[in-house]
């Protein structure tokens, strides 16, 4: 196999820290919610979307974008923020309302902007792909070799603005890259109930593109298949679909009873976590265990910095709610 | 000696297209994306001439996928580009108005700041012409309803082009309306007020200023885009009559420029206002909630509106012509609000 060492270290070491980060949040978005749970309450509030388990979807296809890669997401945004290298710090302080936040708490967890790594995300499913197409169309039209990718769950394969992109970025031979993280259901619905066909990849070749499928949620294929479809994009030959089959370790939102899932479900998925798989790879390259453990210690210290930037930092004063509703001096 | 001045007279739609085409030639980052904009120019004729000019990457045909291309046009105006998005008809807006809605709208204010989308929405609006229902409507008030969208309704060939010159240069998403049958196009009614004099060179109107097209001391009527047109030609059997009315152009619906409504009603102490749009919860009611808060004492008698009375857009003529404020309409409730 050929991918680089250096690249499965940095893998690692994204997702050894999406998965702190992830599991660091629900200990804290669970601050203040007890012993009544009041999703309007505590530290982080609101709905609470994480991506502990889906981390290879991410790392795989941001190991090789650059900067001027646009990357949209969805309402579960975490790891796909932080493999772009969205800055952690104002990210989480976004997170928990504060005026140092991407969006000076006027975002929140769902609605991540970070201009300087170009990648945002939003709370409507399938929204932000029509974005990422605009933005393959200005990279197109401006000439450079940039290419965007918009990351979307397997529900989202079926409302009206996943087709009218794929075919729009299509027909105009886009530098787009979709990325379908199938982790099996759409909040309770699980695939097989809500999508025609088995495999999302099959609608690639309904509108003419290239269609690749990355089976038990492995990184190393994610990697291998989106290094063809990036060098694709950026040789102008247009987009790719590429669906990757992930987990979903815990629930929708943080809250969800999960009652329309076997309570096995989870720990048989965590027998195949793909950490665990990666670090094992790791070593089976020579790299000794110190390595690993710099890395693991490298990821939680920026993660609890992150944290512990976001919980020092003011909330934003009420009259800041009246601004940047429209650019200043327009 | 004798002086001539020649004044160019240009339709609605050739005004628009000439300021898409300066900007689209002052500025590489400025393209249009719509459904028949490009070889057939628009169907209400706004993109005119820019398909020869410019060619088929500047001036792109959309498959019908609004929530795709709107879509697209907001991710492309985050990278800095300036695209005009063409909703043919206002009345297609439930197709994408998730993308307008919550994201052409919001996503400045929940970056905070950090993304901006200098992107223009153009669409189709008005009716008169007995399209029924779904292609009939203005809809100037959903627009205007929800923060962080400029929305603009200019009523003259040189308001069109000056505005949507403003409208491409501004860093905020306009959405920009133009009256199908202030275009002048050869198929639809033709009205004087649809040509107008047009200078060539590219020049702004700002967004968010209203105009005083007509001065008087008794009566104010507000009115936008057709009725303001309407509301003129009453105010000019008015003054046969000795009722001297003050006739605003309202122009933009966000920003509302109410000083300039206000500074009317101090002076004639009498309001009506006209809308094509809606009745409830619309811009009559928008505007008299301004003006009851903010000058009462000023008004002699009770506001008069006057809208579509809260029923859609019918297809039969008569229909049509009963529920869309006429001159005639408009004649009597001013007649009634100065008799009063």
């Amino acid at each position: 196999m050929g991918v680089p060492i250096e690249k499965i270290e940095w893998m690692y070491e994204t997702m050894y820290k999406i998965r702190y980060y992830e599991e660091s949040m629900v200990n804290i978005y669970a601050e203040g919610k007890s012993p009544v749970f009041n999703i309007g309450a505590g530290t982080v509030p609101g709905e609470m979307h994480l991506a502990a388990g889906q981390e290879p979807a991410a790392v795989g296809i941001c190991a090789h974008l650059k900067r001027e890669d646009t990357v949209t997401a969805p309402h579960r945004p975490h790891h796909n923020a932080i493999a772009k290298g969205v800055d952690l710090n104002l990210m989480t302080a976004e997170i928990f309302g504060r005026k140092t936040g991407l969006g000076r708490g006027k975002g929140g967890h769902m609605h991540l902007f970070d201009p300087n790594v170009k990648f945002s995300c939003g709370g409507i499913v399938a929204a932000g792909l029509p974005h990422a197409v605009g933005a393959a169309l200005a990279a197109q039209m401006k000439g450079e070799d940039w290419v965007a990718v918009a990351f979307i769950g397997e529900g989202a394969a079926n409302a009206g603005a996943f087709h009218e992109s794929l075919n729009l970025a299509a027909v105009w031979k886009l530098p787009l890259i979709v990325v379908v993280e199938d982790n099996a259901y759409g909040i309770s619905v699980p695939k097989s109930a809500s999508t025609a066909v088995a495999s999302n990849v099959e609608r690639a070749a309904a509108y003419g593109i290239a269609g690749y499928s990355v089976k038990d949620n492995d990184p190393i294929t994610m990697y291998e298949i989106s290094e063809r479809a990036v060098q694709l994009a950026r040789r102008g030959e247009g987009p790719t679909l590429i669906e990757i089959e992930t987990f979903r370790y815990l629930g929708h939102f943080q809250g969800d009873p999960e009652l329309y899932r076997n309570k096995q479900e989870v720990p048989s998925l965590q027998k195949r976590d793909p950490l665990l798989r990666v670090e094992a790879l790791l070593k089976k390259q020579g790299i000794q265990e110190i390595e690993i453990k710099h890395m693991q210690e490298r990821a939680i210290a920026q993660v609890d910095a992150a944290y512990q930037f976001a919980r020092e930092s003011d909330y934003p004063n009420a009259t800041q709610a009246f601004e940047d509703v429209f650019v200043v001096g327009m | 000696m004798s002086i001539s001045i020649h004044k160019r007279l240009l339709t609605g739609n050739k005004a628009l297209a000439e300021a898409i085409a300066l900007e689209m030639e002052s500025d590489p980052n400025v393209f249009v994306m719509g459904e028949d904009v490009g070889v057939y120019g628009g169907i209400f004729g706004a993109t005119e001439g820019l398909y020869q000019k410019f060619g088929s990457t500047r001036v792109r045909d959309t498959p019908i996928s609004e929530t795709g291309f709107i879509g697209a046009a907001i991710g492309a105006a985050a990278e800095g580009m300036r695209p005009i998005a063409e909703l043919m008809f206002v009345d297609f807006f439930g197709v994408c108005m998730d993308q307008i809605y919550n994201h052409m709208a919001k996503i400045h204010y929940m970056s905070g700041g950090h993304v901006k989308l200098p992107m223009v929405l153009m669409t189709a609006v008005g009716g008169g012409y007995n399209d029924a229902a779904q292609h009939s409507q203005t809809l100037y008030a959903t627009f205007a309803h929800m923060p962080g969208l400029k929305v603009v309704a200019p009523s003259t060939p040189y308001d069109l082009k000056g505005m949507m010159i403003s409208a491409i240069r501004d860093d905020n998403p306009v959405v920009f309306m133009f009256h199908k049958t202030l275009q002048g196009l050869g198929w639809m009614d033709q009205l004087d007020y649809s040509i107008g004099h047009v200078p060539e060179e590219a020049y702004t109107v700002p967004l968010g200023k209203a105009n005083v097209v007509r001065e008087g001391k008794d009566v104010t009527i507000v009115a936008i885009q057709m009725m303001m047109h309407r509301a003129n030609e009453a105010a000019k059997q008015l003054a046969e009559i000795g009722i001297e009315a003050e006739v605003i152009d309202l122009r933009s619906l966000v920003p509302l420029d109410k000083e300039t409504i206000l500074e009317s009603v101090r002076k004639t102490h009498r309001l009506l206002i006209v809308d094509e749009d809606y009745r409830s919860y619309g811009m009559t009611a928008e505007i008299s909630a301004i003006v009851a808060e903010e000058a009462l004492y000023e008004l002699e008698v009770p506001i008069r509106r006057l809208a579509v009375p809260d029923v859609p857009i019918p297809y039969s003529r008569p229909l049509e012509q009963a529920v869309i404020p006429s001159v005639e309409a408009i004649l009597d409730a001013a007649k009634q609000l100065v008799q009063h």
